[in-house]
């Protein structure tokens, strides 16, 4: 299999990273690399193999609905990306 | 007086603080000015000294001498949420992000009294083996300049090997504490996959991350070990057994253990030196009673095939959060998308975004199953291996690593051949066992190599016991001149 530099543009658009025509080149050919060893995977047969999705073999445990921690707003204030003291202020993400 | 402070090891210096031999004040300052003559090797990305000096007083006024670690100063990676201190995950996306919570395992230090120095240089987002693709620059090995330290706790394994803090902890999804460790001749321990939580550490791969301590003894890991490991409800993958006080249990008795030797990790092209070393460990654990069996775990050569689908699987869907909107990095953009592609573009460097890639093509439409399900299927086959083996076997022994340390920008332009770093360490995280790596010699460069030994599920104290052995027998010199100190 050979990842050409329509697949590679295709990947980053999904990736939500820019890429420009060089780097691209420059990925596909990683890409193909890493990819032609990941395909040794094909020698095994896997059809009667049940995958495994986590190595916790725990059920997720319920707990009370209460709360744990209490004014904590002005700490998460702190990490809003623009300064204002009363809201947490994002770019506009849905029309 | 000073320059021996730092000399000490960690039991040693809780020891002489609880004996009052020394104060808080006076180890923390030694291994803070330690660190300031040690710019040149580039192991922090933050330094917390004035606090941790003043917070050493604190201690000394009132001293705790119950605390596992009395006032004991910690440089920690730059992975763990650090509350007040900023926490890069090495990644200029996060350059500017200061953490307004603790994560648990810093907490757990904490609590035991111990006082966080700084914040330790790692690759970016913890991908990569040799710490080159931290956004805050490469990390020297003090072994040797211009050497790699490993990664991708490379700044951790670059400061306990250079004495800058007298233990550590980073994080391991394919070797990131045992690869370091081999390479700076330290000792590095991966815990069972929910023995220590996860929460507050910036995910990668979420189903093969874990914390582990690394140190320059097996004594100063079993201690740091029980500090670190404990249940806890914020993560929901931590799992509630009984941990032992591993330091207090561990001895050297190995009579009668069963130890496995897997003949698919002898590989072609290995050095001499490491088959020569492996010999060496084979040996010293038939000489203390220990039986050598050889063992079969045949899906070794998938392992890290399907470790690069699942490890980018993960990794694009955790670092999906980093798009300028909340937190972190923002770049200009024309509009929501234009902003969103030009933040990721320049805040992540080359090898996150190669892996985001990879990992979205993986789990892109039409390539799932073949890819995705794939690897998780055959991590099944592997994880089946270790199973059978541990039928006829209490540990398995094997090399940390198929070289010694490279020098910097040596493999830096073949991802696949710096991916192979991990051939031994990667099936343990696969499998989410215990693995612990200790420095058993050197190479004819005289760089420090190290033997891994894996163990069953929560077994640690197997695994420290085993490795206490070793290290008594093997009694490894760390030849390190400090040529970074003018």
């Amino acid at each position: 299999m050979t990842i050409d530099l329509k697949t590679v543009k295709h990947i980053s658009k999904l990736s939500r990273i820019s890429i420009d025509d060089n780097k691209a080149k420059k990925l596909g050919k990683d890409l193909n690399s890493i990819f032609s060893f990941i395909e040794k995977l094909n020698e095994l047969d896997t059809k009667n193999t049940e995958p495994l999705t986590s190595i916790a073999e725990t059920t997720l445990k319920l707990r009370k609905d209460e709360i744990k921690s209490e004014n904590i707003r002005e700490d998460i204030l702190k990490n809003s990306p623009d300064k204002n003291k009363d809201f947490f202020v994002v770019p506009k993400v849905i029309e | 007086m000073m320059s021996n402070i730092t000399d000490l090891k960690l039991v040693e210096l809780v020891d002489k603080i609880k004996k009052k031999e020394l104060s808080s004040s006076e180890v923390t300052v030694a291994f803070i000015e330690r660190s300031k003559k040690s710019k040149k090797l580039n192991a922090y990305i933050s330094e917390n000294y004035e606090n941790a000096i003043k917070k050493a007083k604190i201690f000394d006024q009132k001293p705790d001498f119950k605390k596992k670690l009395p006032g004991i100063p910690i440089a920690v990676k730059d992975l763990f949420c650090t509350k007040n201190i900023r926490t890069t995950a090495g990644s200029k996306i996060l350059e500017n992000f200061v953490p307004t919570y603790e994560s648990t395992v810093t907490q757990n230090i904490l609590d035991e009294g111990g006082i966080i120095i700084g914040k330790l240089n790692c690759d970016e987002f913890a991908m990569g083996s040799s710490n080159e693709t931290s956004y805050f620059g490469n990390v020297q090995n003090p072994v040797s300049e211009n050497l790699v330290p490993g990664g991708s706790s490379g700044g951790s394994s670059s400061a306990i090997a250079a004495k800058l803090t007298p233990a550590t902890i980073g994080t391991d999804t394919g070797g990131s504490i045992r690869q370091p460790a081999s390479f700076t001749g330290t000792v590095g321990l991966k815990p069972t996959y929910g023995s220590c939580s996860r929460y507050g550490i910036v995910a990668f791969a979420s189903s093969l991350d874990q914390a582990g301590p690394m140190t320059h003894d097996v004594k100063d890991c079993s201690l740091m070990l029980e500090i670190i490991s404990t249940y806890d409800t914020k993560d929901s993958t931590s799992v509630d057994f009984k941990r032992e006080n591993y330091l207090t249990n561990l001895n050297e008795n190995i009579k009668g253990k069963k130890i496995g030797i897997p003949k698919e990790y002898r590989v072609d092209g290995m050095p001499k030196e490491i088959d020569e070393l492996w010999e060496k460990g084979i040996k010293i654990i038939k000489e203390n009673g220990g039986q050598i069996i050889e063992i079969s775990l045949p899906n070794t050569n998938y392992a890290l095939p399907t470790y690069y689908i699942v490890a980018p699987a993960e990794a694009s869907s955790n670092l999906a959060r980093y798009d300028g909107v909340k937190y972190g990095f923002r770049s200009k953009g024309e509009n929501l998308i234009d902003m969103y592609e030009k933040t990721r573009s320049e805040g992540f460097g080359d090898e996150v975004k190669r892996r985001i890639m990879i990992g979205t093509y993986v789990l892109s439409s039409g390539y799932y199953d073949a890819y995705y399900l794939k690897a998780q299927k055959v991590r099944r086959l592997i994880k089946n291996d270790f199973d059978e083996a541990y039928k006829k076997v209490d540990a398995i022994l094997t090399p940390s690593t198929p070289s010694s340390a490279f020098k910097i920008g040596e493999k830096l332009n073949d991802p696949v051949s710096m991916y192979l770093n991990d051939i031994f360490t990667v099936p343990i995280n696969l499998a989410g066992l215990p693995a612990i790596s200790i420095p058993a010699g050197h190479d004819k460069k005289g760089y420090p190599l190290g033997l891994q030994v894996i163990g069953k599920a929560f077994d640690e104290q197997s695994i420290l016991n085993i490795a206490f052995a070793l290290e008594k027998n093997i009694s490894f010199k760390n030849n390190i001149t400090d040529w970074w100190i003018k």
